[in-house]
């Protein structure tokens, strides 16, 4: 184990010569925070909703058939108390919930103007903001559609005092901003970039310059290099998401409802899968620009919009839906966000940090009996 | 007594074969010389000595341990330099030692005195914190040689730790090599330079993966080449060379600087044959014609010129 220690001691050495390394440990995830802020203009195409109807009147049915027609709106659940509404959002499916007063056909046929309360699950700030837009636009329809009927059974003379106004209320992220989405996925790119591309770099750069063979007649076995290599990423990788989660508290006041030794304990199942990759990374490449692309091209992209981090998941076609069930970034964003941003812990996250840790342990032992093979 | 013992040792990757049957014994304390063109397999075949490469068929025994059977006790016994720069560039010359003399498991009195050796070795005493990239290539190498025997072995192999070095400090390396060697070190190094042959006890030349001369310097001349050999001085130097390849008396010809070494048979009778082809029928002015002793590198063209015939009559 001393050899580790040597090893570990040597990387931090050559970390603190290599400054350049540090630029691209910070200045990529903050490029990247811009690039898909401004990007992340993305449609919405499927709504789930769920529909609270208290009034259950012709009027309330009418209502809730336009939504159905529009194309947008799958009405997927029906609740019949209030209960369940919170809980179904809470849960993460529904993206908004439709709440019809018991007075809504009332207020309407005396032109008084009805309420009608919108919840969203926020967190998405992104899709929930494009979600309320198409909410509005149906119900001005419907309204505009009603009252002249109305009045033009009374006389034909139009008074614009009564409309149905929707009352929006969100969860999670109340002020339905992007960069609140965002950010904490950040944390996830981070943290991948510092443990898989870094991480492969430091490896295949010794391979590169010869040093890696000086390394194999010493009597250093290949585990413990492997161990060397990669502690000092890890600590590399906390530090900077130690960083980031500071400044989202402290310059974009997106502070941690959650646990945040729960969100640490998750970075580290993921981290298992990120070294893995490095690991891999650094078996097939044999130079630093080939383990760039690899990671880059090959492992980094990929997950990157596979993981829901851009785009939201309900949005992507089924086959490639079920292709995101095998990316470990899918399950750490998940839970970053539902810690950072939902207060959510391990009693709620704790099905995708198990999925993690079995992700994770598999790659890191197919890459590292690889990566005994080819040194061996 | 045998440092090394290799048997029959071969590498293929894939169809080709990089070391083909290669076996041959090193003494304890020997300087042994390793010589072949590039793409040879010395580097291949130093590899599979040090451990590092799984032969495909074969075993070498190095400092009484079996290169298959107990790999991590060869790894303890030897050194090695390998043939691209093995210290970290991006780390001074202390922290370079402090790492090696740590992962070779130093205790902290024996490693203080090893460095101190290294660093004096290296002509580095007092420039402890500069960056090892900043350093001149000649010292580099000696650095590098000192770190790769920090822990003292028993065997080191260098593979070309002189190329690219200007000739006084390579000089001084083999100074250096020849200071281990007479504390009983068993020093196996590949070279280039053939006048760095001449320092080594045994020599051993490989071509295309296989052995194809062996001995001391002296053995090597007396035994590889029957033949006389003999340095012609003359003008217009590249039109004798192409006349003389010509000549049934002649079976090799080689340039030396601006005369002409040429190894005869016994169709030759004297040096009036020569004069009279060069100056009567070609009016080449020849100034002088002495034979001589042969160098290694006339040995090497001429075991090379053979195995190249050999390797063409088979395919
Ligand atoms: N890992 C490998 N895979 C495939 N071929 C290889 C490998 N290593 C070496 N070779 C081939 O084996 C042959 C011998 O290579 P080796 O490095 O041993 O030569 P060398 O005598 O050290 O040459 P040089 O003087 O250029 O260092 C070369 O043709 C080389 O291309
Ligand atoms: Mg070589």
């Amino acid at each position: 184990m001393k050899n580790v220690i040597h090893i570990i001691k040597k990387e931090f050495l050559q970390f603190k010569r290599d400054p350049k390394m540090f630029g691209i440990i910070l200045v990529s995830p903050v490029l990247q925070l811009i690039l898909l802020g401004y990007a992340a203009t993305l449609d919405v195409k499927i709504v789930h909703t769920l529909v609270f109807d208290q009034d259950r009147s012709e009027l309330s049915k009418d209502y809730i058939k336009r939504f159905e027609n529009s194309g947008f709106f799958s009405i997927d659940y029906y609740a019949t108390d209030y209960n369940q509404v919170t809980e179904q959002i809470n849960d993460g499916d529904i993206i908004v919930a439709i709440v019809i007063p018991n007075d809504f056909e009332k207020k309407i046929q005396r032109h008084e103007t009805a309420k009608v309360q919108l919840l969203f699950n926020g967190s998405d700030g992104n899709t929930a903001s494009i979600v309320a837009g198409y909410i509005s636009n149906i119900t001005g329809k419907f309204s505009q559609n009603l009252f002249p009927d109305y009045f033009n059974v009374n006389g034909g003379r139009i008074i614009p005092s009564a409309q149905i106004t929707p009352v929006i209320r969100i969860w999670y992220n109340p002020s339905l901003q992007t960069r609140n989405f965002m950010v904490p996925g950040i944390v996830g790119l981070l943290l991948s970039n510092i443990t898989l591309i870094l991480a492969s770099l430091a490896i295949v750069k010794e391979k590169e310059v010869g040093t890696l063979e000086q390394l194999m007649v010493t009597p250093i076995k290949p585990f413990e290099l492997m161990i060397g290599k990669m502690i000092p990423f890890i600590i590399l990788g906390f530090a900077a998401v130690i960083i980031v989660i500071t400044a989202m508290t402290f310059i974009f006041n997106i502070p941690v409802r959650g646990n945040i030794f729960f969100l640490l304990f998750a970075s580290f199942l993921y981290v298992l899968s990120t070294l893995g990759f490095g690991l891999l990374v650094s078996t097939i490449s044999h130079t630093q620009q080939q383990a760039m692309m690899i990671s880059i091209f090959g492992i980094m992209i990929p997950m990157v919009y596979l993981s829901g981090f851009a785009f939201p998941i309900e949005n992507m076609p089924k086959i490639i839906q079920a292709v995101s069930y095998v990316i470990p970034l899918r399950y750490f964003i998940t839970i970053i966000r539902g810690v950072i941003l939902k207060g959510l812990g391990f009693t709620d996250l704790w099905i995708e940090a198990s999925v993690l840790f079995v992700m994770g342990i598999s790659i890191l032992l197919l890459s590292s009996l690889r990566f005994r093979k080819k040194l061996g | 007594m045998n440092s090394i013992e290799v048997n029959n040792l071969t590498k293929k990757f894939g169809s080709f074969t990089a070391v083909d049957n290669v076996s041959f014994n090193v003494k304890k304390g020997e300087i042994f010389g390793f010589l072949g063109a590039n793409g040879a397999g010395k580097s291949t075949t130093i590899r599979m000595l040090c451990a590092i490469l799984e032969p495909t068929s074969g075993d070498a025994i190095v400092g009484r341990y079996s290169i298959n059977k107990q790999p991590d006790q060869v790894k303890k016994n030897i050194g090695y330099m390998s043939q691209r720069f093995s210290l970290y560039n991006d780390l001074t010359v202390e922290e370079n030692i402090n790492f090696f003399g740590g992962v070779y498991g130093l205790e902290e009195s024996e490693f203080e005195e090893r460095k101190k050796w290294v660093l004096k070795i290296a002509n580095l005493e007092g420039k402890e914190k500069t960056l090892t990239s900043s350093l001149p290539g000649g010292i580099k190498q000696r650095l590098a040689l000192g770190t790769a025997v920090i822990h003292k072995p028993e065997i080191v192999f260098l593979d070309e730790p002189t190329s690219g070095v200007d000739p006084i400090s390579r000089r001084r390396f083999w100074d250096l090599i020849h200071e281990l060697s007479s504390e009983g070190i068993t020093v196996l190094v590949t070279t280039h330079y053939l006048e760095e042959a001449e320092y080594c006890n045994n020599i051993i030349l490989i071509n295309r993966g296989k052995i194809i001369a062996q001995g001391t310097s002296d053995e090597l001349k007396k035994n590889y080449i029957k033949n006389t050999i003999l340095q012609i001085e003359c003008d217009k130097v590249i039109e004798a060379l192409e006349i003389l390849e010509k000549q049934n008396f002649v079976n090799e010809v080689s340039i030396f600087g601006n005369s002409i070494h040429i190894v005869v048979n016994d169709n030759y009778k004297n040096e009036e044959q020569i004069r009279n082809l060069l100056e009567k029928n070609h009016s080449i002015n020849v100034f002088r014609i002495d034979s001589i002793v042969p160098t290694l590198e006339d040995v090497f063209i001429h075991v090379l010129e053979e195995d190249k015939e050999n390797g063409s009559s088979k395919n």
